[in-house]
């Protein structure tokens, strides 16, 4: 392998980066746009659900039970309604997430101090939001039950009790549990593999159909240093757009960053590798730019979006799915971004993932280079 | 002699026979060539048919099985400094839940961090040793939780079930001391909570997902393909010989177009009857009215696909430039993240996304059973938006053509 021929070969996949201005602007933008995204857009907290009430009673008593909801931050009151019918119907037209049906007995019983049922309907299409809004509700129908207990006890002629027991959470990590704490870390194994498994998907099927890679068969390139080349400046990319992302989550959107700046770009630059390599292997096996496009987005982008524990937590998959997932590396490497953002975990903590990727790093480059011919098909 | 001459030319170059049909005739006529060469095209590579058929199958087993929100067996540990009988009886009560798993049961401190840092457990349970005699003096007994973070929404998940957990146990035994000081037969007061959801009794996270990736297959599918097949031609130059052939520039649209709107079709048609019949998905509502909102949306996606070709002169210009469309149409959808969660001047933009129509019509018709009397407003969205972007997107490529 030599050097000079190498660095050409990066010279000129680096000319070709550059001369195309708008490509080369959006690989740089890309991060900021998938951070603004994430940022802004990407919330699974859920605020001020629209809520329909139904109030058969019209008293005192269920007027000050349903202030509750709407004094809240989490609920927004659209609508009395008339009749079930009508509830239904808001919900039909997803008007409003959930609907509050009281029965007309509902002071009587109140103020009898027996319980009055109270029918919540939710809208289930989305069911995640739907969980937890009804986790909301039941928490506001607890302090309710606890208030109105007390006071059927001080009517009693008991002493106001103290709650027996009592929740003291402390949230570790992510303090106010915001969802883009979440998102944002692994957002950047999402950018990583873009630029390496997308990106340099198209670089060696780019020279088989335009017809170009007969002139460089032709040279005395040797199929290595053909493949270090290519992939060289790409990697640069790659390193660029991690500077990039990193600045973006902790200053616009101060994601907290606990852990050793020095000890991701290492901990990256071998995800860059392997990243890099599977797109190799994909530009060298697919024959035309859109079948390594398509498996680009198949191999690459997908299972670093869905399988990896970015988006969707991985101890919630069905077990063979879970098994699936200790194959991809995208896997290893959100661990590694979430720890060390959020928790600001050292190497003792993420040996196991680091040998991981650097054996797919190794095994990558092996398969990218024998899957490579340097001959005319 | 000239006429003459001429006559011979046409005799022997009778290549363009299209002359003798009436103008409605050739024009379906060279249409349906192109058309027919696209679709060779694209279905004669073994290699790119799998690819027609496999992501679209890969993203539905991934929003069936692994898209799940709903929250179960999460790992906890447990620190009993009591070790009370009323100390077991609470944590009695979150081992026996299905969303508590006590795996670990720490000493000291350190080995609660431990435990939290390396994510073996995301909650520790906390019992301080004086429990069981605060209870009984009547006190208020404290019950400390550490929970990780960092899953912002299982995290949130967990502290309701948690509060829930710890009220019922905290109203027992208050309601024991009642009945302990005199008060017998004492009970709660306040409400009873019956909640019924609706569409989804069981609140499964694919009966969400998996509509919206239909969705998406019908979006990404046409896109992609219109995109790169104009471009490609562009970029090795058969493009320049189809120019020099009568063929107009809108029949070449019409042909460049036509044949990936009808395999995003069939796409979402497949994902749609694997969704029903192996994911069990309910359909609910009217199958045609699902089929003509697609053919709508496609309007949108076809639109889309050309309007990237016309700004593309690579193909890797092209595909760039699909993901800079892509991933906001998605995120801006509605899709996975809910659109009100998101903040006002961002829900404003959502409005010019037609997968946000498309989604809701989806949706609607198979959750919720939506007929066209709730559903018209989108459907009239989509009408609009794919109209205007398939004119200007045509408008810009007769324009490129020249």
């Amino acid at each position: 392998m030599k050097f000079s021929r190498t660095w050409a070969i990066a010279r000129k996949e680096w000319f070709h980066i550059f001369r195309d201005g708008r490509s080369l602007g959006l690989v740089i933008l890309m991060p900021v746009l998938l951070m603004l995204l994430f940022g802004y857009a990407v919330s699974l907290d859920v605020k001020k659900v629209p809520m329909g009430v139904l109030d058969r009673d019209r008293s005192q008593e269920s007027l000050s039970f349903i202030h509750r909801f709407s004094a809240s931050p989490y609920f927004h009151l659209r609508f009395f309604a008339q009749d079930e019918k009508e509830i239904g119907r808001f919900i039909d037209r997803g008007e409003v997430k959930m609907g509050l049906v009281l029965p007309w007995d509902f002071s009587k019983k109140i103020k009898a101090g027996r319980k009055a049922t109270v029918q919540v309907l939710l809208d289930g299409s989305d069911s995640n939001t739907a969980n937890i809004i009804l986790t909301y509700v039941q928490g506001i129908a607890r302090e309710y039950n606890l208030e109105k207990t007390f006071l059927k006890i001080e009517r009693l002629g008991g002493q106001k009790p103290k709650p027996p027991v009592e929740g003291r959470p402390r949230i570790w990590f992510n303090e106010e549990l915001e969802s883009k704490n979440y998102f944002i870390p692994g957002l950047v194994a999402v950018i990583m593999s873009i630029i390496g498994v997308l990106l340099t998907g198209q670089v060696i099927v780019r020279e088989w159909e335009r017809g170009t890679m007969e002139l460089l068969i032709s040279t005395p390139v040797r199929k290595e240093e053909l493949i270090i080349g290519k992939l060289f400046p790409y990697f640069l990319l790659g390193l660029l757009d991690l500077l990039l992302a990193i600045l973006m989550g902790t200053w616009v959107f101060e994601v907290p960053f606990r852990g050793s700046l020095a000890l991701l770009f290492l901990l990256s630059c071998i995800y860059i590798i392997v990243a890099l390599a599977l797109g190799m292997t994909i530009s060298t096996v697919a024959k035309t730019q859109i079948l390594a496009n398509q498996m680009a987005m198949v191999i690459g982008f997908l299972p670093t979006f869905l399988l990896s524990g970015f988006t969707f937590v991985i101890a919630n998959m069905p077990f063979w799915l879970q098994i699936i997932t200790y194959g991809i590396a995208p896997r290893y490497y959100v661990t590694i971004l979430k720890e060390i953002f959020l928790k600001g975990a050292d190497i003792t903590f993420l040996w196991t993932e680091t040998l991981i990727l650097i054996g797919m790093a190794i095994a990558g480059i092996w398969v990218a280079t024998k899957s490579f011919k340097k001959e005319l098909r | 002699m000239g006429n003459l001459a001429k006559r011979d030319l046409k005799k022997s170059f009778p290549t363009i026979p299209f002359f003798q049909y009436s103008k409605r005739g050739f024009v379906f006529h060279r249409v349906r060539f192109l058309f027919v060469k696209e679709l060779i095209q694209v279905l004669r590579d073994k290699r790119l048919r799998i690819t027609l058929i496999f992501p679209p199958i890969f993203q539905l087993i991934v929003f069936g099985y692994a898209a799940n929100l709903d929250v179960k067996n999460i790992n906890t540990a447990v620190r009993d400094l009591d070790q009370s009988v009323e100390s077991r009886e609470l944590l009695n009560r979150f081992g026996s839940s299905k969303y508590f798993d006590i795996i670990s049961y720490p000493q000291t401190p350190r080995e609660i961090e431990a435990l939290i840092r390396r994510g073996d457990v995301i909650l520790c349970i906390e019992i301080p040793n004086d429990f069981s005699r605060k209870l009984k003096k009547g006190d208020t007994a404290i019950v400390q939780i550490i929970l990780d973070g960092t899953e912002s929404n299982t995290g949130m998940i967990a502290l309701g079930y948690i509060g829930r957990i710890l009220s019922e146990y905290s109203t027992t035994i208050m309601i024991k001391r009642l009945n302990r000081e005199g008060m017998i037969g004492f009970e709660e007061a306040g409400v009873e909570l019956e909640h019924r959801i609706w569409f989804n009794p069981n609140a499964e996270s694919r009966l969400f997902y998996i509509p919206g990736v239909i969705a998406s297959i019908a979006f990404l599918i046409p896109i992609i393909l219109t995109a790169q097949a104009i471009v490609r031609e562009r970029e090795i130059g058969t493009l320049e010989q189809i120019m020099v052939t009568p063929i107009r520039s809108w029949e070449l649209m019409l042909g460049k177009t036509l044949p990936f709107a009808m395999i995003g079709l069939a796409d979402a048609i497949m994902i749609a009857l694997i969704g029903v019949l192996w994911f069990e998905v309910p359909l609910r509502g009217n199958p045609l009215l699902l089929l003509l909102g697609n053919v709508f949306f496609l309007m949108s996606s076809v639109g889309v696909g050309l309007f990237i070709s016309t700004i593309s002169s690579t193909q890797q210009q092209a595909q760039i430039s699909t993901f800079f469309f892509m991933m906001p149409a998605f995120i801006l959808s509605g899709f996975a993240f809910p659109l009100e969660n998101m903040p006002d001047w961002l829900q404003y933009i959502t409005y010019a996304n037609p997968l946000r129509y498309f989604l809701i019509i989806i949706r609607g018709v198979f959750l919720k059973g939506n007929g066209l009397d709730i559903l018209w407003p989108q459907m009239l969205a989509l009408i609009i938006l794919g109209g205007v972007t398939i004119l200007l997107s045509s408008m810009r490529f007769q324009k490129r053509l020249k």
